[in-house]
This record gives C-alpha cells, structure tokens and sequence, in this order.
C-alpha cells in the first residue's frame, strides 16, 4: 500500500529504527482508525434505529468500538511517544492523515447498507485479531484478548441481520444485495498489506501476512453469502490505495467528529 | 516542613492492612447493580499496601468501553478516604475481565437484581421463575455487559450478564 505521500505518522519517530516500531505503529493506528470511524458512524442510529431494541444494540456495538479506539490509540501513543496524547490522535488529525480501511470511507446509508458494511467489517475484524492472538508484543496480546471476547457479540449479532435481511421478502434482499454489491469491492481493504508488514511478521506481531488472513476470510464470507443465495465477494479494488484517498463522505463525518474539539479544545464531560 | 508533619500524623493511624482494605471494597458496590459488591463482580485485582501506608487498588474494566469507571473508580477511593493515607486507584488492561471471576455472592447477587448470572445462552434460566423455558431478544442490553432475553413460562422480560 502506497500512502502519496500522506505521513500520518511522523515516520521518524524515535524507536523507528529497524522497522518493528514503525510496522506495529502502522497496525496500531489502522485499527484504531477502523474502529474509530465505524463506531463514530453508525453512533449515528442512537435514537432513530428501526426498532428499540436495536436502537440499544446498534449504540451498544458503536459505543464497544469506540472503547476499543481508544485503547488502541492508547497502545499507538505508547509506541511512538511523541508527547500527543490518544485524543490528540483521535481529534486532531486532518481528513488525509486517517489510515482506515476505504470499506469504513462508505456513510452508513440505510440500515441494510448499514448491515452489509458492519458485516463485511465485523467478519474481517474477526479475523485480524485471531491473526493477532499470539501476538509478540505484549500489550496488544493482551488488549486483543479482551477484545475478542467482545467482539464476538459483535459477529453474531450482524450475522443474524444478514440472515434476516436475506430471508425477509423482496426489499430486505434488494437493499441488502444492492449494498453489498456496491461495497464488495472495497470489503477487502480492511484485509490489505500494511507498510511495514513484513517486520511485523518477521518479529511475530501478526501470525501470518495480511494476503493469508484476506484469503482466509474471503472463503469464509464467501460460503456464508453463498449458502444465503447472495453473489460472493468481487475482488478488492485498487488495494495499493486501501486506506488513504478518502471519500467526501468521510470528509463530513470528520468535520462532525472533531466539531466539539475543535470549538473547545481540551473540552470533557 | 508541611509534608513531613503530615507524615509524622499518618504515622499515628494504624496501619490499614490489605485485609481492613477488601473489607472496605466489600461495602462498594456496582452503580448499576446495588446487591452486587465490585469484589464480588471479581474486578479487584489487587491491593496492595506500600511500607509508607498508601494503598494501592487495582481494578479491571468488564468491558473496554464500559462508561462506569470513573464512576467506580471515584466511588473506590471515596469509600477509602477515611483510612487517611494516599489512596491511588488505576484501571488495569493487561488482565482480561472474564465471566470466571464473579463470586458465588456475586452470582446470587446478580439473580436478586433480576439479572440472570452469566453462563452459555443455551443454559440461561429465567431469574424469576427458574424456568429453561427462554429466548434471547437481543445480545445487546441497557448496558454493555447485558442481553436482553424473554421468559415462555413466567412471561417476564428480564436481563442476562454477558459472559465472556
């Protein structure tokens, strides 16, 4: 993956040396980033989801992700200790210094779009971390343990959406084969190489590079989507640029997000 | 010197073992869940008190994004504060919180609150009635640690710990 030139983290960081800090601070704050925009975004169901209890358990998953944002945004500041804090990394970027997945740069549109984009995600995310059970570096072992037990509620919970959207009638299959259609293409960047990878692999921070994990998944998905009569997934579209060029989409909901930050600064509640 | 006197006056209070200290965290309880104890909900993970009497509370979050902490942890020090010596409370990430650490009480605890403890979905019973008659409505409840879940048999709604 190629960045043009976007330095979303100032590469020569102290520690930079052999690549191991630079790959891990890349993993770190990609997944920080993915979880960050997904949470950010479908926070945007609280109090008009289609129905109560899912108004609960659509806020519920976006306020998980957010938690697990910032606990890894925590573990990024840790590795480059440049004196920013996790909020400063969360707020303070500009739109092109966000290094998630061009899956997440898709607004949350309808709720069946909302689904296939959460699925798609949740599926992936699912098996990054699996990829990172064994991890080397400790505080990531250890973060992902929780967040595996997590996030399996996550899975299981838009995995009976697909169902239910793939079996309730006409409409639901439309809208959600439209949706997955026109994301399907861009499914995989949650999967695709990162800079630095292979000292990643090489040191034992991931198990396996990313075009293992990506193959993997695309099997699993595929037999999934299948089994339910829909088309399996396309191949990923330009994953040189999986996480950087992103959508005007985006763009809004970063102007939304770092609103409070940016009229008060250092602002809590 | 202001701090050296403070010191001489702590030096007077007996010194608060980590046995008077869990008795202390026995009487604060889950904001939300008023029969449980944090001991009992298995999120003391340990204590610990330096040879200047200052003690220390380690605690684990049930869930990453759990939005009580501050809560929890201000309610912590507070109910410490009468030992008079410097009470530090942190939040601890490498342990995972896990549905194992919930004490028998805390279990029993949970059942009076009309939460039903956590165990497999297909073994959850009604917190009511006892009955396995049950379904899940939805894994995600009023908060991040609960489902939500329907009893056939006494026809009560009722709320479900999350286990992980």
């Amino acid at each position: 993956m190629t960045l043009d030139g976007v330095e979303p983290i100032a590469m020569d960081f102290a520690g930079a040396g052999d690549g191991r800090e630079r790959g891990l601070a890349m993993l770190l704050l990609s997944m920080a980033d993915d979880e960050f925009v997904i949470g950010f975004s479908d926070s945007e169901w609280t109090g008009i989801g289609p129905i109560l209890e899912e108004d609960v358990a659509i806020s519920s998953l976006a306020q998980d992700e957010l938690g697990h944002a910032q606990a890894l945004y925590g573990l990024f500041v840790d590795v480059v200790a440049d004196g920013r804090d996790a909020d400063a990394i969360a707020y303070d970027r500009p739109p092109e210094g966000y290094l998630h997945a061009r899956l997440l740069d898709h607004p949350r549109g309808d709720w069946a779009w909302t689904i296939a984009r959460r699925w798609l995600y949740e599926t992936a995310d699912a098996a990054r971390l699996e990829a990172l059970a064994t991890s080397s570096h400790d505080p990531l072992r250890q973060l992902v343990d929780k967040l595996r037990r997590e996030e399996r509620y996550h899975v299981m919970h838009v995995d009976a959406w697909l169902d239910r959207l793939a079996n309730g009638g006409d409409e639901p299959r439309r809208r959600l084969t439209e949706a997955l259609a026109a994301m399907g293409r861009d499914a995989g960047t949650v999967l695709a190489g990162l800079p630095g990878e292979t000292a990643l692999v090489r040191h034992g921070i991931i198990a396996e590079p990313f075009a293992a994990i990506e193959a993997r998944w695309r099997a699993v998905t595929s037999t999934r989507l299948v089994g339910l009569g829909l088309p399996a997934l396309p191949g990923t579209a330009d994953p040189e640029h999986a996480r950087n060029r992103h959508s005007e989409a985006f763009r809004a909901l970063h102007a939304e997000f770092t609103m409070v930050r940016r009229s008060e600064a250092g602002a809590t509640w | 010197m202001v701090m050296s006197s403070r010191h001489m006056a702590l030096g007077r209070v007996p010194a608060a073992g980590v046995t008077r200290v869990r008795a202390i965290l026995r009487t604060v309880h889950d904001p939300e869940i008023p029969t449980v104890s944090i001991v009992d909900l298995g999120l003391v993970h340990d204590v610990r008190v330096g040879p200047d009497g200052g003690v220390c509370v380690e605690l684990l979050p049930t869930f990453v994004a759990c939005p009580a902490l501050e809560a929890i942890r201000s309610t912590v020090a507070d109910a410490l504060a009468g030992l008079g010596r410097p009470v530090e409370v942190t939040f601890v990430r490498t342990v995972p919180w896990t549905t194992e650490r919930l004490t028998d009480a805390g279990r029993a605890g949970l059942a009076a609150a009309g939460i039903a403890p956590p165990s497999a979905v297909a073994d959850v019973r009604c917190p009511y009635c006892d009955s396995a008659d049950v379904a899940m409505d939805s894994a995600f409840g009023p908060t991040l640690c609960r489902s939500l879940f329907y009893c056939r048999s006494c026809r009560n709604p009722f709320e479900a710990f999350k286990s992980v």
